[in-house]
Order: structure tokens, then C-alpha cells, then sequence
């Protein structure tokens, strides 16, 4: 046995050594910051991503407004996959991006949505019956889909009357909590959280249409950190790409 | 730049919870640190550690076991909605609830260290004098105790001040029932209103140390406190 490995070991060695040559050209790392209401759809686009290119993906998930503030102070994000098109935007002017690497990724569609089946109907009428006890939002200060929501409530004209009922999670993610746990009867998520192949799965929802709210556009750059990344570009003009593109429409975004 | 009318909402609100909380855990911390103090009982360590889960647990477990606990499907929600009370989730009462589980162990752990110190001798001595356990606790527990008590309601204050991951995980951000000052100054940070959020976290630090100074400042005169 020992004679054996010691016959096999310079062969493998160096066997060994090309192939971490080999990787090390082609195979980056990529860190992403993602959106909160993104994780489902680029949990599958990783899989798909790292398969095609060989390039592996890490993600950190969570507010927009809190990854910027990250990365004002020196977070290790490459990419940054943002729920609003503002936040990239500001850090564009602020020269904190690879110049001209800002595009639209998705179109955010927003749900009223109900874990209990048959509560929401399909067009919302369920709010002027005002008999629920509490409205989950994100935050609209800080979530772009929190923003929609109070503007859908503004144009429904019933801002007044379901004020003392709202009641706010901080991203997009925990106001889908507080209405999947039940504590709250009701509550507007981002479709791509309740949307699975084409249709709503589980509870019920109203899926808001868009002239009731300013377009939720989802912007990605690629950030400083990431200028000399390879699997930076690569994952960009992925999710650019037909693949990308289709795993992004089945969980309800528009592109 | 100065605290928007929103800000002096949270902090009223933060310290109506602080002193709530503060009061109700004196009262069931005390007979809980005594028991923990004096009893032979052999659950004296699960109790005891039951009381110390919340120094080790990350605030959003406590919080999220809370929010399934305390919403429409769990047991704590269905009792609360039998009785009438609806459900306790982003309500005051609800964070007053989670608040108390939260500081629990700060409370108890100055008042058991105090209790032990006293030990059993003037307890026996009050016995001999024919004091019954009542006139005990007031006359001799509750003076030799007191700078327990005091780092006791100091720590249990100023812990559910800092209070932030309960309160995000079941308050819901509704001005002046569940926005407390940590969550309102995460809210600016997210909004990008730095200026805002300087001016209450800085009130936060300076508050902080200060109530530190107090604890640290009596500990150095009161050689003996727990």
C-alpha cells in the first residue's frame, strides 16, 4: 500500500496541481448582495449559473437600503442586486460601480395576498370591507414594494381608513411573515414570494395591477469590488440571458 | 436637525415599556430569585437555567418563537383570543410580554446573587424573634437586599431599552404601540436619514453610559451588594 501511494503520489501531485491552475483561471467566486424579495429566483438561477459557467455564487440576502449602507463602508458585495432602481442609481453617482454596468434585472409585481384560501378576491375588495384587524407592509421608507403598497391604499382611497391596521415589517420578507404565520389577516408581498410555475401557491392573493403604482424596478450593478471579477460579468450578462430570463417571469417578475 | 415629533414618540413609548417591564419583573423576579436562592429542590437548575435562556439565545428566537406562539395558531394566541383578547401580536401588551422574557435573567440573577449573600443566619435569627415570613421579607430580606434590587430594576431597564430583536420580530412598526427607539433608529439607518439616526443613537450611547455609571459608580461605595 505504501509503496503504491508513493509511486502514485508525484504523478497525482502534479495532475493535481494543473487542475487548481486550471480552476483558478476559470472558476470565481462571486459575491452578491441580494434583495430580499429575490432569494427564491436566484436560489435556481445559481444552480443553473454554476452549472453553465463553473463560476460559484454567494449570496447574502436582505434590505436594499441596509446593503447600501454595507457598502458605503466597505462590505465585500461584487454584485448587488437591488429591489428599487434608486439605490443603484445613487451609487452610480456616487462612484461606487463599474461604469455602464447598471441594467434593470426584473419588474417587481406586487400581491395582496392571504394565507387563508378564499379570503382575498381578485380584485381587492376585500380592503373596502375593512373587516380584517391587521395589513402587514414592508417598509415604505425603506422597500420599494412598502412604497407600492401605500400607493395602491392612496388610489383605492382608503389610506385613512386602514392606517390604524397596518402594521410594518422592515423588509419585504417579514411583512410575507406576519401574514404567513397569521398574525396579521392580510398583507401586500411581492408576487415572486406566493408564485410558483405560473400561479399563486398557496392562499389567496390578488395580484395588483401595474397602473396602480409606480413600476418596481429592480436594478443590478456590479460594484467597484467586483471590477476585475470575472464571474462578476459573467453572472450579469447571465442574467441577462434567456435562462435567467425564464426562471425570473415563473416567479411572477417582469422583465 | 434636531428629534422629530415620530422620535419623542419612540422614546416616550421605549420608556413606558422599560418601566412597565422593570416593575412587573421585580415582582415576579423576586419570589422567583428567592426560591432559586434558598430551595434544595432538584429543579432548581432546570428553573435557573430556564431563567438564564434569554442571556444566550439570539433576540430573534425568542421573537420568532413569540410571533408563532402569540398569533392566531398558537397556544398563547388561542387562550389570549378565548378570554376575549384577541391576538397579542403588534400590540403593547405583546411587547411588554416579550419584553419581560427577555430581561428575565437580568433581573433575577442580581436578586438571587443578593438573596445568597444574605444567607440563611438572619433569616433564622427574624425566625427566633417570632417574625413571620412576611414581616421577614420587608424587615430583614428587602433592606440587606436592597443594592440588589437597585442593579436589579437598573439592568432590567436599561436591557429592555436595548431591546431590538423581539420587538422587530413581533411589533410591527405602529407609532407609539410598538415603534421603540432601537427600531426607530434601524428605520432611519435603512431610510438613509444618517443625521436623524445620529442624533438617537447618540442619545442611546450617552443614555447607556450613563445609566452604567450610575450601577458602576454604587457598586465602588456598597463594598457587600450581591
Amino acid at each position: 500500500m505504501n509503496v503504491r501511494v508513493r509511486s502514485f503520489t508525484p504523478g497525482a501531485l502534479a495532475a493535481l496541481i494543473g487542475c487548481l491552475a486550471v480552476t483558478g483561471v476559470q472558476a470565481d467566486e462571486v459575491q452578491v448582495a441580494v434583495a430580499a424579495n429575490f432569494t427564491a429566483p436566484i436560489q435556481a438561477i445559481a444552480s443553473e449559473f454554476e452549472k453553465d459557467t463553473g463560476h460559484k455564487l454567494i449570496a447574502a440576502y436582505g434590505a436594499t437600503g441596509q446593503f447600501y449602507t454595507q457598502i458605503k463602508n466597505g462590505a465585500p458585495f461584487e454584485v448587488f442586486l437591488a429591489a428599487d432602481d434608486s439605490t443603484p442609481e445613487k451609487l452610480e453617482k456616487e462612484g461606487d460601480i463599474v461604469p455602464g454596468s447598471r441594467f434593470t434585472y426584473a419588474i417587481g409585481t406586487l400581491a395582496l395576498w392571504s394565507a387563508k384560501d378564499g379570503y382575498v378576491d381578485d380584485a381587492g375588495k376585500v380592503l373596502e370591507k375593512n373587516q380584517f384587524k391587521h395589513l402587514s407592509i414592508a417598509n415604505p421608507k425603506a422597500a420599494p414594494y412598502g412604497l407600492a403598497a401605500t400607493q395602491v391604499l392612496a388610489k383605492l382611497g382608503l389610506t385613512d381608513k386602514v392606517k390604524d391596521k397596518i402594521v410594518e415589517g422592515q423588509n419585504i420578507t417579514q411583512a410575507y411573515q406576519f401574514v404567513s404565520t397569521g398574525n396579521a389577516e392580510l398583507g401586500f408581498v411581492a408576487l415572486s414570494q406566493i408564485f410558483k410555475d405560473g400561479k399563486v401557491s398557496h392562499g389567496s392573493a390578488w395580484i395588483i395591477p401595474e397602473t396602480m403604482h409606480d413600476p418596481i424596478k429592480q436594478d443590478a450593478v456590479i460594484l467597484k469590488k467586483g471590477e476585475n471579477n470575472p464571474a462578476a460579468k459573467a453572472l450579469t450578462e447571465y442574467l441577462k440571458g434567456p435562462k435567467a430570463e425564464a426562471i425570473i417571469k415563473s416567479y411572477g417578475y417582469q422583465l | 436637525m434636531t428629534l422629530s415629533s415620530a422620535d419623542f414618540a419612540a422614546i416616550w413609548l421605549t420608556l413606558k415599556l422599560a418601566s412597565l417591564t422593570t416593575v412587573i419583573l421585580l415582582l415576579i423576579g423576586t419570589p422567583i430569585a428567592l426560591w432559586l436562592a434558598h430551595t434544595r429542590s432538584r429543579l432548581r437548575g432546570p428553573i435557573g437555567a430556564i431563567v438564564a435562556l434569554p442571556l444566550v439565545l439570539p433576540p430573534t428566537v425568542i421573537g420568532f418563537y413569540l410571533l408563532l406562539a402569540m398569533g392566531p395558531h398558537g397556544y398563547v394566541g388561542q387562550f389570549t383570543q378565548a378570554i376575549g383578547l384577541g391576538t397579542l401580536t403588534f400590540s403593547f401588551a405583546g411587547l411588554v410580554i416579550g419584553s419581560v422574557i427577555y430581561s428575565m435573567p437580568f433581573v433575577v440573577q442580581p436578586l438571587q446573587n443578593a438573596f445568597t449573600a444574605i444567607g440563611p443566619r438572619p433569616l433564622e435569627v427574624a425566625a427566633t424573634l417570632r417574625a413571620n415570613p412576611w414581616d421577614t421579607f420587608f424587615s430583614v430580606v428587602l433592606p440587606l437586599a436592597r443594592p440588589g434590587f437597585i442593579t436589579a430594576a437598573i439592568l432590567g431597564f436599561a436591557h429592555t431599552v436595548g431591546e431590538f430583536g423581539v420587538v422587530l420580530m413581533i411589533g410591527g412598526n405602529i407609532p407609539e404601540k410598538t415603534r421603540v427607539v432601537s427600531v426607530q433608529i434601524y428605520d432611519h439607518v435603512e431610510a438613509l436619514e444618517y443625521a436623524q439616526a445620529h442624533w438617537l443613537a447618540g442619545a442611546m450611547l450617552v443614555f447607556s453610559f450613563l445609566v452604567l455609571l450610575a450601577l458602576y459608580s454604587s457598586r465602588k461605595s456598597q463594598a457587600s451588594w450581591s
